[in-house]
């Protein structure tokens, strides 16, 4: 304990006693969840997406109406923020336990050229067998990007294979009625994630 | 093609040569990290310290067509990565290649790289008098969810 410790203390008590007093006048509002992501309501970015599964199917997010969903944009050549990304909701999904079932992860190519559907398929299930990679035509790639507000830019590499891509790492999350409502940092640990999922799935 | 066989005398017989002429950079738990079959790229990483001011100025592995030293840098929830022309290594410190920083980046794979596998890398570094050191490590590849925290695999 520092010696600031105690006019902290004392100044946090005078506070929930004001709180209290408060809360004698005004009706009691319903408690306001404490997320430790970035909480958004009713947007008008990241309302719904049409892409495609390894399989060719058109998917949007009404399939997955009833559970969690957390999106990802990123590319498979990505050594770094997109494994990182993806073994930590992998991670988040092993602390859910049971509740993980209602949880789907998605992995939004922003690298059509190179992400064919049978590279999706065997990357991002190698995370978790549960998790999808989905993708659509180079030319629509960058309006499904800006329907989300997704920035990317492609770098040129030394040969036409070998550019890279820098993107956003937000990861988006829709409650179980396809409301986005959580925004995930990069820098977010599984645990802060979990707890903000069981949260989430409560609304 | 890269790797020939050197007997433990000549070996040694190098490595006090090069031990003369110059202090050697010590490269600390190198890794790579695991593709799948079809992956083209993936990074390594690994902790370089030198005795003297130097500077890692390329690499180059018999798995990957391409290999370059990246910097990966976050700025405003955005991943940006940049080739780099040399990662710096001012003397006694230690500089950490790890997820969110720094990496060497193993592109146009020839082959997939599986957990356990010993990938063959060549650093070669440079001081300030142009003077070149080769150094030849074993990365281990660790599994694709390998996390950067730790040093640890995950199960």
């Amino acid at each position: 304990m520092t010696p600031t410790a105690l006019p902290r203390r004392r100044l946090l008590g005078a506070a929930l006693a004001a709180a209290l007093l408060a809360a004698c006048d005004t009706p009691p509002a319903p408690p306001l969840a404490q997320y430790n992501a970035t909480v958004i309501s009713d947007p008008a970015f990241g309302r719904d997406f049409r892409l495609k599964d390894p399989q060719g199917r058109e998917r949007s997010l009404a399939d997955w109406r009833g559970k969690v969903v957390l999106v990802f944009f990123g590319y498979t050549q990505c050594p770094d923020a997109c494994p990182t990304a993806l073994s930590r909701a992998a991670a988040v999904m092993k602390l859910l336990g049971a509740d993980a079932d209602k949880v789907q992860v998605l992995f939004v190519s922003l690298d059509p050229e190179r992400d064919t559907p049978a590279l999706l398929s065997e990357y991002v299930p190698s995370f978790d067998p549960r998790f999808l990679g989905l993708y659509t035509t180079p030319e629509a790639t960058p309006g499904v990007a800006a329907d989300f507000k997704v920035f990317y830019r492609r770098n040129p590499g030394a040969t036409p294979s070998t550019y890279t891509i820098d993107h956003s790492v937000t990861t988006y999350t829709y409650n179980r009625r396809g409301q986005l409502r959580l925004l995930i940092g990069h820098d977010s640990l599984p645990e802060q994630v979990a707890a903000d999922l069981r949260q989430l799935l409560q609304e | 093609m890269f790797r020939r066989p050197l007997s433990p005398l000549l070996a040694a017989l190098c490595f006090g040569l090069a031990g003369l002429a110059q202090a050697q950079v010590n490269v600390t738990t190198p890794w790579v990290r695991a593709t799948t079959p079809a992956q083209k790229a993936t990074g390594a990483f690994m902790q370089l310290q030198s005795p003297s001011d130097t500077a890692l100025v390329s690499a180059s592995s018999p798995v990957a067509g391409v290999v370059e030293i990246h910097e990966m840098a976050m700025n405003n929830n955005v991943m940006s990565m940049r080739r780099i022309p040399k990662l710096d290594l001012p003397a006694k410190i230690s500089v950490e290649l790890k997820p969110g920083s720094y990496h060497i980046m193993l592109m146009d794979l020839k082959q997939q790289v599986k957990a356990g596998d010993k990938v063959p890398l060549t650093l070669v570094f440079e001081d300030a008098k142009k003077q070149q050191q080769k150094l030849d490590v074993q990365a281990e590849a660790r599994e694709l969810t390998a996390m950067p925290a730790s040093g640890h695999h995950h199960h």
